[in-house]
C-alpha cells in the first residue's frame, strides 16, 4: 500500500469520533468510493451518504420526455452522451426511441456533436446538454463554434446544473460534505469558504485513493475539534480563484435559471440556460417547444437516495425490479449513480 | 478480372472459380483440400473436440492482425483450451459487393500462415457474396475439429479451492486495439492486438505441466467474464489480486482515460488457467518459455467462500466485488 494511503487509513481507523454523516457529492467519488472498498474502513458510527452530483441521475423526467419529443416528433438527430441514452423517460427511454425510429447518436464530446452537424447539413442535430460547472464550458464553446461555422444545424438542449444552489439546499443533510474536485478546480473555493462561515463543514479533495482516503482522514480529525472547517485537499488542481477562462466563456453564453433536479425538487437559480441573444441554438425555443410534463415511476425511490434519506438497498425496487440491466431509475443506470454503484460492488444477492 | 468483389463471384459459375482459384486455392491448398463436395479425412486416434465461431469485427484490419488471422486463432484457441491438437479447418466467407479483392488476398494469406503456424489443415470452405450494405465489408465463420491430448481432462468445471489462477499475457489489448482502431476517441496509442494461434504454446506446457484443471480464453467479455463463467460453472468464489493482473502501460493510458476496465476488455491470445497451487510456481516457469506466454503470472486464487463471486483487495487494503460484467460499457459524462 502507498505510504500516504496507509497514513490516512490509520486515521480513519483509529480516530474517535461522534456519530457523523458525510456526504460525497460528486458521482465519480461515489463510484470511486465503492470501487476502492472504502466504506469498509469506516467506523461504524460514520456514515457515507452519496449526494446529488451525478449529472445524469439528477436529470428529471420531463427533460428525457423533452429529448424524445425532438426526437419522434420533430425528427431531429438526438446526439448524447451515451449514460442517458437509457435513462427512463415517463413511457420511454431514448435506446427505446431509437428504436421506433428516432434518430440517436451516442457522442464523446459537444464537439463531436458539431461535427457530426457538418457532416449531415440535411438534418437537426440537437446536442444534450448536462452536467455540472465541468462540462457547461465545452457546451458552450460548441455553440461558439456553431456561430463561427454559421451552422444553421445546430442547438442544444440545456439542463446544465451549477453546485452552489445544491449545497445550500442539501446543507442540512449531512454533518460534512466532500467537494468535487473537478467542479471546484472550474469554481474556485469561494463559496465553500462562504459555506463554511455559515457553518457547513467540508473538504475538496480529487479521484484517487491517496486523495479520498486524505480527505476522510481530514474530515474526521477536523470533525473531533468540533468547528465548521474546510480544507482543500487538492491544491495541486483546485485554486481559490478556480479557472476564470472557463468561468467567462460560461458566463458569456449562459445565464442563471431555476432548475428542478430529480428527487430534491426546484433550486433557485442552480441551472444554466442560453442567454437571449443566442436563442437559435436553444433548442426549446428553435423548436416552439411545448411544456412537456413527465412522471417519474411511482415506485421509484431515487429521489430520497439523492437526498440521503435511505440507501439505495432500502428501496422496494432495489435489485428486484430495478437492477443494471433492467433500470426504473437513473441512479441505477448512470456508472456514477449511487444505486448502480451499491448493486455492482455490495449487493450481496448475486 | 475485376479487382473489387462483384455479385458474380458468388454466383458459382466462371467468375466464382477463377475466385478460388486465385485468392483461396493459392494460399490454402492441401492434399485433404479437394474440389469434391466433401473433404474424405483420416480418422483420429483419440476422442476429439469440436467448435465452431462467427467473426464480424470492425474494422477488419487492425493493429497485429486482420479478420483471417482472427478467426483461425480464435477457433484453434478454443480446441486448445481443451487439450486438443486442431487437425482440421472449414471456413465460411460471406463477403459485401464492392470488396477489394487485394484486401481478399490478404486476408486469405494471413489465414493460411495462421493455419500452417497452429498445424491445422483447412479443409473445406465456402463463399458467399452479399449485396452492397448487407454486410460489413466480410464476415468469416471458422469450424474446427481437433484431436485430445492423452490423459488430459480440462472443463470450466474443474476449479477447486486452493487452485492458482493464472492468465497467460498482459490483459485487454485486443479489445483496447479495437477500440483505438475505430477512431471513435481521437486517442492516438500503439497498442498491438494479442491475437495468436496457440495450440503449440498450450502443448508444450501441458507435456511438462498435466496436471491443469481449467484453460479459457478471455475472448469477448475479457479475462473479468471468464472469471465469473468459471466461479459460478465449478461453484466457487475467487479471489483476485488486484494489483497482480498484468496490463501494459498503453492499455492502462487508454482505459484511464476513457475510464474502461482492463479487465473486461477482449483478448484474442490471452488465456485463464487454474491449477492446484503446488504446481503453480513450476506452471509459470514453464508457461514463460513458451512463445506469447513471456509475461504469465498468478493473478489470484480459488476458495471456498463468496461462491459464484470473484472478489479484489483494494488499493486501500479492503476487500470488494468485481463488479459482474453486463451492460455495454459506457463512456462517462464528467
Amino acid at each position: 500500500m502507498n505510504e500516504v494511503v496507509s497514513r490516512a487509513v490509520d486515521i480513519i481507523r483509529n480516530t474517535k469520533v461522534p456519530p457523523l454523516r458525510i456526504m460525497e457529492v460528486c458521482g465519480t467519488h461515489t463510484h470511486e468510493i465503492f470501487r476502492m472498498g472504502i466504506r469498509r474502513l469506516l467506523p461504524e458510527n460514520v456514515d457515507l451518504i452519496s449526494g446529488p452530483g451525478c449529472p445524469v441521475c439528477v436529470t428529471p423526467v420531463d427533460y428525457i420526455d423533452e429529448a424524445i419529443w425532438l426526437a419522434l416528433e420533430k425528427g431531429a438527430t438526438v446526439c448524447t452522451f451515451g449514460d442517458l441514452v437509457r435513462v427512463p423517460g415517463t413511457k420511454q427511454s431514448l435506446q427505446t426511441a431509437r428504436g421506433l425510429g428516432g434518430k440517436v447518436v451516442t457522442v464523446y464530446s459537444p464537439q463531436d456533436a458539431t461535427e457530426y452537424a457538418v457532416r449531415h447539413p440535411e438534418e437537426q442535430v440537437v446536442f444534450l446538454s448536462v452536467g455540472f460547472e465541468t462540462t457547461a464550458p465545452s457546451d458552450c464553446i460548441s455553440v461558439k463554434n456553431a456561430i463561427r461555422q454559421g451552422l444553421k444545424n445546430y442547438s442544444i438542449l440545456t439542463s446544465n446544473k451549477t453546485m452552489p444552489g445544491a449545497y445550500r439546499a442539501m446543507k442540512d443533510s449531512a454533518d460534512a460534505f466532500l467537494y468535487p474536485g473537478h467542479v471546484h478546480a472550474i469554481t474556485g473555493t469561494g463559496i465553500l469558504k462562504e459555506l463554511c462561515a455559515g457553518g457547513v463543514s467540508g473538504v475538496v479533495t480529487g479521484f484517487t485513493a491517496a486523495e479520498i482516503t486524505t480527505a476522510l482522514a481530514t474530515i474526521l480529525t477536523r470533525f473531533a475539534e468540533g468547528r465548521p472547517f474546510f480544507e482543500n485537499c487538492y491544491p495541486r488542481v483546485v485554486r481559490d480563484e478556480g479557472n476564470p477562462a472557463a468561468m467567462r466563456i460560461i458566463d458569456e453564453f449562459m445565464e442563471p435559471c431555476d432548475a428542478m433536479w430529480r428527487g430534491i425538487g426546484m433550486i433557485p437559480a442552480s441551472g444554466l440556460r442560453l442567454r437571449e441573444k443566442y436563442a437559435d441554438y436553444d433548442a426549446r425555443i428553435k423548436f416552439d417547444m411545448p411544456k412537456i410534463e413527465g412522471r417519474p415511476n411511482p415506485g421509484c425511490q431515487c429521489g430520497r437516495v439523492l437526498q440521503g434519506e435511505i440507501k439505495p438497498c432500502d428501496c422496494p425496487l432495489f435489485g428486484k425490479v430495478c437492477t443494471p440491466e433492467h433500470p426504473v431509475g437513473a441512479c441505477m443506470v448512470s456508472g456514477e449513480g449511487a444505486c448502480s454503484a451499491f448493486y455492482l460492488y455490495d449487493h450481496p444477492g448475486k | 478480372m475485376n479487382d473489387t468483389i462483384t455479385m458474380a463471384h458468388g454466383a458459382g459459375g466462371k467468375q466464382t472459380s477463377e475466385l478460388i482459384d486465385r485468392v483461396f486455392k493459392k494460399n490454402l491448398s492441401n492434399p485433404l483440400f479437394t474440389a469434391d463436395d466433401a473433404s474424405v479425412l483420416p480418422r483420429p486416434n483419440g476422442r476429439i473436440a469440436m467448435t465452431t465461431d462467427g467473426f464480424i469485427v470492425s474494422p477488419p484490419f487492425f493493429n497485429g492482425g486482420n479478420i483471417g488471422k482472427l478467426s483461425v486463432c480464435g477457433t484453434v484457441n478454443d480446441l486448445a483450451c481443451m487439450g486438443a491438437r486442431p487437425l482440421y479447418l472449414t471456413c465460411s466467407f460471406v463477403i459485401e459487393e464492392g470488396f477489394p479483392i487485394a484486401k481478399l488476398e490478404e486476408v486469405v494469406e494471413a489465414m493460411a500462415k495462421t493455419a500452417n503456424e497452429a498445424g491445422v489443415a483447412v479443409v473445406a470452405g465456402d463463399t458467399k457474396v452479399a449485396g452492397k450494405g448487407q454486410v460489413d465489408q466480410l464476415f468469416i465463420t471458422t469450424t474446427g475439429v481437433g484431436e485430445l491430448l492423452p490423459g488430459v481432462d480440462l472443463s470450466g468445471a474443474n476449479a477447486k479451492p486452493g487452485d492458482a489462477v493464472i492468465v497467460t499475457g498482459n490483459i485487454g489489448r485486443h479489445g483496447c486495439c479495437i477500440l483505438l482502431a475505430r477512431d471513435d476517441y481521437g486517442i492516438e496509442a500503439d497498442v498491438k492486438s494479442d491475437c495468436a494461434p496457440l495450440w503449440k504454446s498450450v502443448e508444450g506446457t501441458l507435456r511438462e505441466v498435466p496436471n491443469v484443471h481449467v484453460i479459457r480464453d478471455a475472448t469477448r467479455g475479457g479475462v473479468g467474464t471468464v472469471l465469473y463463467e468459471i466461479a459460478h460453472q465449478s461453484n466457487v468464489g475467487i479471489r483476485l489480486d488486484a494489483s497482480a493482473v498484468p496490463v501494459s502501460p498503453e492499455v492502462r493510458g487508454v482505459t484511464g482515460l476513457l475510464g474502461l476496465e482492463p479487465l473486461y476488455l477482449a483478448n484474442e491470445g490471452t488465456l485463464v488457467i487454474f491449477a492446484p497451487q503446488e504446481n503453480a510456481q513450476k506452471l509459470v516457469e514453464v508457461l514463460r518459455r513458451q512463445p506469447y506466454f513471456e509475461d504469465a503470472c498468478v493473478i489470484g486464487e480459488v476458495c471456498d467462500q463468496e461462491i459464484g463471486r470473484v472478489f479484489l483487495q483494494t488499493e486501500v487494503g479492503t476487500e470488494t466485488y468485481l463488479p459482474q460484467p453486463g451492460n455495454e460499457l459506457l463512456p462517462r459524462i464528467c
